[in-house]
């Protein structure tokens, strides 16, 4: 015996049933909450952002779908994408036509890049859901004007749900669901805090695998995970190693196969920030759950508490500088640039934000994968190389 | 076929020349005398805005076009490249930034004046936000705007949407466009202004309409960048596109009353084989021989969605000069991009009709997800809804990689082939079963 302290066991049921629900793309969790009262409503939203607080106040389940990534064969999907479209959309549409979609009462697409744009369409065109929309999220940032504009936004969901169940938004609900949520996001940072300083104790893989469930259950049930997990990663296990610490930036929409994200692991990285459930931690910090006005409160959280992303107007706030303060809060050493193939907008920030980490002397390496990418040699090759570098030389 | 002569040079053609010399003339000298250089792009552009402030525009979109039919944009795109962007984004981003890096030199071989003001007009693009995200940064103190045009993601535009779009506009764009001007917006001159843009689209959607006669006197598509360029660019507005937009007009009902069929650059086409309707931008770095492959196959392309992108104007939109403000705002929604995936389809479905298409075309384009992504199932719906033969083809803009000429000169050919086909078949049944 090593002396090494093994994890709890409670720890490795936690991740299992996580993993599980995580790919469970039949959504048979959520699919069973909404079986169990008829007021009930599942809305299926794409990345990054949409306010789930008003769908879990209007009695739904807000569920994230993140694409099929390596576990289900695309067959007529490609027939729809052209070979220079990202994949992510393929596997959606796979699922709209097969079964797994069904049940869903609406589905939400935010407006990060064309191609979840015109995949709103295509729903439409498909009759898929019984309300579809583009979540046309504002661009400008004052209360009046851009704020004006996303609560009439968040009202046209509320009022497809309303037509659906009856079920009216009042202050009261929507307090509650912001607490709810503002937990929810307040103790996913404290695991990330805890990792940054014992990354060993929960692996990047299985802190994805924590959140990603998170997108398919209700948010107290997701809120009961995450308060044992954290009780147990606050207790000491496992053994640090001889590994770099870096951030994964560019993966917010099209998801990494977890093989690629374990050969990271592997070759010796800590990933102790990435983007790659940004959706579930976009607030920075609370939103004012006290207020007559809840729905004004989310409002504002968007315009002032969003993160950096590829997806919001950077000007006055470049996302550079911003990922920049985000390596040096997480004390990493390097920044690992890993965007889904054909993605246009990941893709076009990273020269800016590769000049940001140049002036600011950090080390950065670039991937680019499909989410059904199988082959990770090269990648743990590389990150492998990258690791050692910095460990010679930083 | 066409007839091979020398290119008969419209008057319309010779206007245009010179309206494209004297804004270049004026780009040159811009900086000398104090004008100030407002960047934009196409689609959704506030092009009397900028000419009612004394402004001069810029579309880097127009650059990376030309820059494409003048073969730069390969080495271009490989600069941009080598400075860390993918080689799967947009390529018109790519021929600008590589443009930029190389010194900025426009058609007329002269240097194009840095810009003033970058004017963020996001209308049916999301690559447009990436585009200025990045010039903001390699011009360095450069004022920007943002005009955050909400996507008519429910087939229509909204009373939401507009104040939206007019409240941005009053109170951040016009402003901030002033400031840069050094003068306050003559709203007078903006209501003229925008009343000879009303003019000259009326005149636009007749040269548009024409092609609903047989044979068409016009191509919709490879003639059609030609007309549409002083109506979606520098010139809307100005009393020189009225001119312009006139003649052009008066050509081509002259044409049409004689019967006679659209100019290529090999001359006059002799014969309408087939008329199509095409999806999709063209192709820039082989414009040409893309284009011969049509005319020489006696297909015209009677309608098209590209020439749509700088505004619907023949399905009833016009610029008020009486709701300046709020006609603008329709009019950045409105764009072709801009419509929900249904629209499209519905639009391209009422041209199929109006303009007894033959066959439809898509033109896929590697770089335009705002176009491309979603274009195989309007392919598929087209099929069904209308029964005519659906064609696909893959290109891009403005990198030559992505063209070749073989493939899809075999691919148009085994097209045209089925096209014919269709036509015997249908020719030897009773009027009755045709329709
Ligand atoms: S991966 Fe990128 S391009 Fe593809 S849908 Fe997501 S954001 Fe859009
Ligand atoms: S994606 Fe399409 S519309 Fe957008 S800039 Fe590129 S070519 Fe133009």
């Amino acid at each position: 015996m090593t002396g090494i302290k093994q994890p709890p066991a409670r720890l490795a049921e936690i991740l299992r049933t996580c993993e599980q629900l995580a790919f469970d793309l039949e959504f048979t969790h959520a699919k069973a909450w909404r079986k169990a009262a008829d007021d009930r409503l599942l809305v299926g939203y794409l990345p990054i952002y949409v306010p789930r607080e008003v769908i879990h106040a209007a009695n739904g389940l807000p569920v994230g779908i993140m694409g099929v990534g390596d576990h289900k064969r695309i067959i007529k999907g490609d027939a729809y994408y052209q070979s220079y479209i990202c994949h992510l959309p393929r596997g959606i549409i796979e699922m709209a036509l097969d079964s797994n979609l069904e049940d869903f009462d609406g589905f939400l697409f935010p407006a990060i890049c064309d191609c979840v744009r015109n995949l709103s369409g295509m729903f439409k065109l498909a009759q898929k859901g019984k309300f579809t929309r583009y979540f046309d999220y504002p661009q400008n940032f004052k209360e009046h004007i851009g704020g004006t504009f996303f609560r009439e936004l968040i009202e046209t969901v509320e009022s497809d749900m309303f037509k659906l169940n009856g079920v009216k938004v009042t202050p009261e609900r929507l307090n509650h669901s912001i607490g709810l949520y503002n937990r929810n996001r307040s103790m996913i940072e404290a695991i990330y805090d805890i990792r940054q300083e014992f990354p060993w104790r929960l692996s990047a893989v299985d802190t994805y695998y924590i959140l990603r469930a998170g997108l398919v259950m209700p948010v107290e049930e997701h809120n009961a995970i995450l308060e044992e997990v954290l009780e147990l990663i606050g207790l000491d296990h496992g053994e640090a190693m001889d590994n770099i610490r870096v951030v994964v930036t560019g993966s917010f929409c099209e998801q990494p196969p977890i093989g690629m994200l374990k050969s990271m692991e592997m070759a010796g990285c800590y990933i102790v920030d990435d983007d790659l459930m940004l959706g579930s931690r976009w607030t920075q910090g609370d939103v004012d759950d006290t207020t007559d006005d809840p729905l004004g409160a989310i409002v504002t959280a968007f315009l002032e508490k969003s993160p950096s992303s590829s997806a919001v107007y950077d000007v006055g706030n470049p996302k550079g500088a911003r990922l920049v303060d985000l390596v040096r809060h997480r004390h990493a050493d390097g920044v690992i640039f890993c965007a889904a193939s054909f993605c246009d907008p990941a893709l076009l920030d990273r020269p800016e934000l590769q000049k940001a980490c140049d002036a600011a002397g950090i080390v950065h390496i670039n991937f680019q994968f499909h989410e059904n990418t199988g082959q990770f040699k090269v990648i743990k090759e590389q990150a492998g190389t990258f690791s050692d570098s910095i460990k010679l030389w930083v | 076929m066409a007839e091979v002569n020398e290119a008969v040079k419209e008057r319309s053609m010779v206007i245009q020349k010179e309206m494209l010399a004297e804004l270049f003339t004026e780009l040159s000298t811009a900086k000398e005398k104090g004008r100030k250089v407002v960047y934009t792009f196409v689609p959704g552009n506030l092009t009397e805005l900028i000419l009612a402030l004394d402004m001069l525009p810029v579309y880097p979109e127009i650059n990376a076009l030309q820059s494409g039919m003048r073969k730069k944009s390969a080495s271009y795109i490989k600069d941009a490249e080598k400075m860390g962007f993918s080689e799967d984004v947009c390529t018109y981003v790519k021929c600008d930034i590589g443009m930029m890096l190389n010194g900025n030199i426009g058609p007329t071989g002269e240097k194009l004046p840095d810009p003033d003001l970058l004017l963020l007009s996001y209308t049916g693009c999301f690559t447009f936000m990436k585009w200025f995200e990045n010039l903001e940064k390699l011009y360095p103190g450069v004022e920007i705007a943002m005009l955050h045009t909400p996507y008519q993601e429910d087939g229509r535009i909204t009373e939401d949407q507009i104040t939206y779009m007019v409240k941005q506009l009053e109170e951040e764009v016009i402003p901030k466009l002033e400031k840069v001007a050094g003068k306050k917006l003559d709203r007078a001159r903006l209501a003229k202004m925008l009343e000879n843009s009303s003019k000259a689209e009326d005149l636009w959607v007749k040269v548009l309409h024409s092609a609903k006669t047989v044979p068409s006197p016009i191509d919709s598509y490879f003639a059609g960048v030609y007309y549409m360029g002083p109506l979606f660019t520098a010139f809307r507005g100005t009393e020189r596109a009225l001119e312009y937009y006139q003649e052009l007009h008066d050509e081509i009902m002259e044409r049409q009353a004689k019967g006679l069929l659209p100019i290529t650059p090999e001359g006059e086409m002799k014969e309408e084989r087939f008329r199509l309707l095409v999806e999709g931008p063209p192709n820039w770095t082989n414009f040409r021989e893309f284009w011969k492959i049509f005319y020489d196959m006696g297909a015209v392309i009677v309608a098209s969605t590209y020439t749509k992108v700088g505004g619907v104007y023949d399905q009833g939109f016009r610029h008020d000069p009486d709701n300046p403000i709020e006609s603008l705002a329709r009019y950045c929604m409105g764009c072709y991009t801009n419509l929900s995936l249904p629209q499209r389809v519905d639009l391209l479905e009422h041209y199929i009709k109006e303009y007894k298409v033959d066959g439809f075309l898509i033109n896929s384009i590697k770089s335009c997800n705002s176009f491309s992504a979603g274009q195989l199932l309007m392919m598929r719906e087209i099929e069904k809804r209308c029964g005519i033969p659906v064609g696909f083809i893959e290109s891009d803009l403005v990198d030559p990689r992505y063209f070749s000429y073989a493939n899809i000169k075999n691919r148009l050919e085994s097209y045209f082939q089925m096209l014919a086909q269709r036509k015997s078949i249908l020719a030897q049944q009773p009027t009755t079963e045709k329709a």
